[in-house]
């Protein structure tokens, strides 16, 4: 067996231990990294900065903990994009653990002290109406009556004693919906059973496997403009100037994707050095 | 009569659907409404039914003692003890709220295993790439080369390898260009596919072409 047959026969474990290298010592390295912004990103940004202060809108996080490390840094600089702008805040989640995520975001979110100094109050300036079981049909519900798809909020309060919802019937009062998914009940459906019926404006996050499938949306205008993956939370980021998670773990994935190439590089190379000696 | 009922109650609905998209007015859009809180219910029940069918499935599995037993007796402990904790430990606000014993459990157990299992991936896909990844013939050597734009494309490594060159021709605007034109164009002819598929195969059903959803032969 020689050198390139060697290559080719390496034990996975040392991939991974390369792969784990990789991502982990980043974590300790503070060098600077480019971002560039790009224009999907910018658009939501720039739509959201136009929102005259005390306008209504809407985030609903429709994804669980796999995926947080990569849709969780989008929720926190959303949310204190929406609160440094005035803007009265409604969460959702059409996944279970939705609206738990935002709860963790909102936790990080409100330690910063320029919010602090807002005094920000629960069913004033945001509520949490947590998780409704029916995937789009909820979105279908709320686009007639929120109220009837959200009776309760997150704590089991009904959302007709919270001030911040008393005068919210459906998305004719909401000025934006932003949605962070990572499947099934996502994007997709808040653009087909949403914004195509009911007309509202819509951004999305979404993780870096599912944003091309919904980047048609983008060219077609039935979204205002798309999140993809870590990047595109790095990217809101950078506009924003909100540095927080995504920025930090860019250096992860930059190290990681770099190790990626190696191997593909490396494994090529030895399966065309082997080539015809293979059995 | 067994077959008739549910081919009638599925055209009538499928028919009144299809109309009060049209004509969003009422009675029409009441019916919607209450059409999508009936289907509200039946995901809630859907949830319990789910929870029931996982309990029977691994109690099962534990009273045959099939491989893997164990797991199966770990997922009825840790889903009894969620219950109870939701149920019992909350102190009498909601059992989700910062503070709570479950919301504990969420961010210091859930949280970190469920990542853990997702971020399995990327370990998985370095070794497979290593292994698959091959420019064995044409096709297979345009989608490593698209791959390998877009992994550098993505990433500040794209930046700095290429930032000597032009405007428009560095890494990250190839990939922009790969995500904007052929990915997109390719994604749009899948859409299209589906939502046909979709159109015809929801016609078959209503108008009773399509039985199979009723069972049996």
């Amino acid at each position: 067996m020689n050198f390139w047959q060697k290559l080719l026969a390496v034990d996975r474990r040392v991939i991974f231990a390369l792969v784990a290298v990789a991502v982990i010592i980043p974590f300790f390295l503070s060098f600077p990294i480019k971002i560039t912004v790009s224009p999907p990103v910018q658009a939501v940004y720039d739509y959201i900065e136009k929102l005259p202060p005390g306008s209504l809108v809407m985030i609903s996080c429709d994804y669980d903990p796999p995926s947080a490390p990569e849709l969780q840094p989008m929720t926190e600089t959303m949310l204190k994009h929406f609160f440094l702008k005035d803007l009265k805040v409604i969460i959702l989640g059409l996944w279970p653990q939705g609206s738990v995520q935002a709860n963790i975001a909102l936790e990080v979110v409100m330690r910063d002290p320029i919010l602090k100094a807002k005094n920000l109050k629960y069913g004033v300036d945001y509520v949490n109406l947590g998780f409704t079981a029916g995937n789009e049909f909820v979105i279908i519900r709320m686009g007639t009556d929120i109220h009837a798809a959200f009776p309760v909020d997150f704590n089991g309060t009904k959302i007709a004693e919270l001030p911040l919802m008393q005068n919210v019937r459906n998305f004719d009062n909401i000025a934006f919906v932003f949605n962070v998914s990572a499947g099934y009940p996502g994007t997709y459906e808040w653009v087909i059973f949403g914004v195509d019926r009911y007309r509202f404006k819509l951004g999305a996050g979404n993780t870096a496997v599912q944003a091309p499938l919904v980047s048609p949306y983008v060219q077609s205008g039935q979204l205002i403009g798309l999140l993809g993956g870590m990047r595109g939370g790095a990217e809101y980021e950078e506009v924003s100037h909100y540095f927080g998670k995504a920025t930090g773990f860019m250096r992860s994935q930059t190290f990681s994707h770099a190790v990626v190439i190696f191997f593909i590089i490396v494994g090529n190379l030895a399966y065309f050095m082997t080539r015809g000696k293979r059995t | 009569m067994r077959r008739e009922v549910p081919l009638i109650i599925t055209a009538a609905c499928g028919f009144i659907f299809i109309i009060q998209f049209f004509v969003p007015h009422p009675p029409l859009n009441r019916v919607q409404d209450v059409f999508n809180d009936w289907v509200n219910i039946i995901a809630g029940f859907a949830i319990v039914l789910g929870i029931l069918n996982l309990l029977r499935v691994n109690l099962n599995k534990m009273s045959k003692k099939s491989k893997g037993w164990p797991y199966a007796l770990f997922t009825i402990l840790g889903l009894s003890a969620y219950v109870v904790i939701g149920l019992a430990f909350s102190g009498g606000r909601s059992f989700q709220n910062p503070g709570t014993a479950f919301y504990w459990v969420y961010i210091n157990l859930f949280f970190p295993l469920n990542s853990t299992m997702f971020a399995l991936l990327a370990f998985f896909v370095a070794s497979a790439s290593y292994r698959a990844f091959r420019a064995r013939n044409k096709e297979a050597t345009l989608l490593l080369i698209a791959a390998t734009i877009l992994m550098l494309g993505r990433v500040p490594l794209g930046e700095y390898l290429s930032g000597w060159l032009p405007s428009g021709w560095r890494l990250a605007d190839l990939s922009d260009w790969i995500m904007d034109f052929p990915q997109t164009a390719g994604q749009r002819a899948i859409m299209m596919g589906i939502a046909l598929g979709i159109i015809s195969t929801s016609l078959r059903i209503i108008l009773g072409i399509e039985r199979t959803y009723l069972g049996g032969d």
